[in-house]
């Protein structure tokens, strides 16, 4: 598929254009808060303050990060094979019944440092393996992965509704949740590295899992631009008959893929479990597989975009919370708004502003040719 | 109870939960035939139920609601065939989009105008739809089998549920014996024969996503404003998606939709029956199992392992006039 537009300046294609559609996709949510009777610029001082006004809120806000890049990680890898994998949530809750069983396993025998690679390891191998039969079936027998990673998605919270309520609750709770982890299943929190910055983190569950998000991302940065896996996966997404010509194999390649793409999303559930609530809940992804797709489209599928993507939407989360106890019509529904008009402008109207700016800059190169012609023919 | 009333108790609820998936289906059936997938029928349902619970319970009118319904549910279907017929963008971004645009804005709108936790007033008299008693209901009650069956099965339920069912053969009717119909399949399959032929592809593709918008208006209202009385906050429940597998699961025709939804909601009805039950042989069936038994259907059937599931070709992909 040839490309319908002309060139833009790098710049332009890279930072203006995401910008643009960003600042487009606020611009509505502030007229929904209008609409809703309060003052956009004072939800927005409130949102700024109290994701990044105090040491808990930047806890907070960072913590929230954590998933989302992971999430944001996990769908940016599909995408460059050309595959949407709309699964995260499925893939990263049943990633956290991996984590689940190394720690209660592992909890009261080895310490956390123990503990913490195994649950890592568990983590990615339950998520991958919730994305493995999604990617098979695309591979070898052409079912749709959208559909696929939809219906596993479903599959998946029913699944662990069971193993919570029928096999993992302990015997006499009422709660559909594990047992809390001894010391041996709880990550320690990195208060250590905010307070070099002066700041008291508080409350604030953020904790190691963030180095581990941050790892993620240098080696998948790794993946895709440095190793042979990575342009293979990329040929792949850019070309799959080009792709096939070459001698790639596809069917492993979209199968690897995919089992990358699971394991990154399965080890989101480290956050929340090992680092935060130290148990296995029902519903603990709250969303965060879905933020992933808001994510990658917004950070371009880099690894440097999707950080401060997903630090963006984590001060969302934690600077939602916020404005909602001073604005009572503004709940953190307003960020499921926000991740809905981020996901439409940044991903399915990404192109809109494009012929403007291209005329734009067109315009512009055509008012200063004439000046140089002069001092060409002089 | 004896086997003739569990039966029939059981028909009945699968009737009443399959009416949404139909409407849906067949909605997402226009738009999908004519090559615009849609993953967002689940947020078009939900704003169309909010949307109709809302202005019923302002109006006080069931009729001004579905109207209501209707035209957000189009509203949003205009956006996604923005996006993906004019903007040419991705198809599946798109719905994704809408669906969390749906989620949010229904329960912050909710919030603001009516202070109730993101539900809208409880909905009676005018401001709801009433079952209607078919004639002769009461005096063939005596009636053995018959009797019971004509009043409780296909007497006393909604208008919109016999427009669920209308909506089949009509459907059916409209894609494969009217010119509208063979044109949406045309440019479902082949849109630059059609564009040969002198038809804007657009054009067409516009109309029947306006269809599918059309669709899931009623299905939302039949949800907040008939076997509910009000819009709850996130009421479908994921209804959207099961309409898509049956979709699916329906190859994409009509009255395979009708059976599929059928099937779907008949699943839903037993695993509610069947909690704390246990089934002969089989011993006691998750209820879990049962509620996810449609996805795994869905996927088995992609897998091709029963009979193959062959999506319009040139659906999700924008089409470009040659130049």
């Amino acid at each position: 598929m040839s490309a319908p537009y002309a060139k833009l300046p790098l710049w332009v294609e890279y930072a203006l254009i995401p910008l643009i559609n960003l600042v487009v996709a606020f611009l509505v949510a502030g007229l929904v808060v209008l609409i809703v009777g309060e003052s956009p610029l004072r939800a927005a001082t409130l949102l700024v303050q109290g994701a990044f006004g105090y040491g808990e809120g930047i806890g907070f806000t960072l913590y929230y990060a954590t998933n989302f890049i992971f999430t944001g990680l996990a769908v940016a890898v599909a995408f460059h094979c050309g595959l949407f994998n709309i699964g995260g949530e499925g893939q990263a809750y049943i990633g956290g019944l991996g984590v689940a069983l190394a720690c209660l396993w592992f909890d009261n025998i080895v310490p956390w440092f123990v503990t913490f690679p195994i649950a890592v390891l568990a983590a990615a191998l339950f998520g991958a393996a919730w994305a493995f039969i999604p990617g098979y079936l695309q591979a070898k027998r052409g079912s749709h992965i959208v559909i696929t990673t939809i219906m596993f998605n479903f599959i998946a919270s029913s699944l662990m509704v069971y193993m919570l309520v029928e096999v993992l609750k302990p015997l006499g709770s009422m709660a559909p949740q594990t047992r809390t982890f001894a010391d041996g299943g709880q990550l320690p929190r990195l208060d250590w590295l905010l307070s070099t910055f002066g700041l008291d983190i508080g409350g604030a569950p953020f904790n190691l899992s963030f180095i581990v998000a941050l790892v993620a991302a240098f080696l998948v940065w790794l993946l895709i631009w440095r190793t042979r896996l990575g342009y293979e996966i990329r040929t792949m997404g850019a070309s799959p008959s080009a792709a096939r010509y070459a001698g790639i194999k596809d069917a492993r390649v979209i199968i690897i893929t995919m089992l990358i793409s699971g394991g990154l999303a399965g080890m989101m559930a480290l956050n929340p479990i090992m680092g935060d609530q130290h148990r296995l809940q029902l519903d603990f992804v709250t969303g965060a597989g879905f933020v992933g797709i808001a994510v990658a489209l917004m950070g371009r599928s880099h690894p440097v975009g999707i950080i401060p993507a997903a630090i963006l939407f984590g001060m969302l989360y934690q600077g939602g919370a916020e404005i909602s106890f001073e604005m009572p019509n503004i709940s953190r529904d307003m960020i499921t708004i926000i991740q809905g008009l981020v996901i439409l402008f940044a991903g399915a109207l990404e192109h809109m502003f494009r012929p403007t700016l291209i005329a734009f800059f067109a315009t512009l190169r055509g008012t200063r040719d004439p000046a140089e012609a002069p001092a060409a023919g002089g | 109870m004896d086997y003739f009333q569990i039966a029939l108790v059981t028909l009945e609820a699968t009737i009443r939960l399959s009416v949404p998936l139909i409407l849906a289906a067949l909605a997402g059936l226009y738009s999908e035939r004519s090559g615009i997938f849609d993953i967002g029928l689940e947020g078009k349902m939900l704003a169309a139920a909010f949307a109709g619970g809302a202005a019923a319970a302002v109006y006080d009118s069931a009729f001004i609601g579905l109207l209501a319904a209707i035209a957000v549910s189009v509203g949003l279907a205009l956006v996604h065939a923005f996006a993906s017929i004019t903007q040419r963008g991705n198809q599946i971004v798109s719905g994704v989009a809408i669906n969390f645009i749906a989620l949010g804005a229904t329960v912050i709108l909710g919030q603001a105008w009516f202070r109730q936790g993101g539900r809208t007033p409880q909905l009676d008299g005018d401001s709801r739809f009433q079952a209607v008693t078919l004639p002769f209901a009461e005096t063939l009650q005596s009636v053995p089998i018959l009797g019971p069956i004509y009043e409780n099965l296909i007497s006393g339920h909604f208008l919109l549920t016999y427009f669920a069912f209308a909506m089949v053969p009509i459907t059916w009717w409209v894609l494969y014996r009217t010119r509208f119909g063979l044109r949406l399949r045309a440019v479902g399959e082949n849109p630059g024969a059609v564009d040969t032929a002198g038809i804007s592809v657009p054009r067409m593709r516009y109309m029947a996503v306006i269809c599918c918008g059309i669709l899931c208006g009623f299905a939302g209202a039949y949800l907040s404003m008939a076997v509910a009385a009000g819009f709850v906050k996130g009421m479908t429940a994921g209804k959207g998606f099961i309409a898509l597998a049956a979709l699916i699961f329906a190859k994409w025709k009509p009255l395979n939709v009708m059976l599929a939804c059928l099937l779907f909601g008949f699943l839903d009805a037993t695993a509610i029956l069947m909690q704390g039950h246990a089934l002969p042989l089989i011993g006691e069936v998750p209820v879990q199992f049962m509620q996810a038994l449609p996805y795994i259907l869905t996927v088995i059937l992609l897998a091709g392992f029963i009979g193959k599931a062959i999506p319009p070709k040139a659906g999700g992909q924008p089409y470009v006039k040659e130049r």
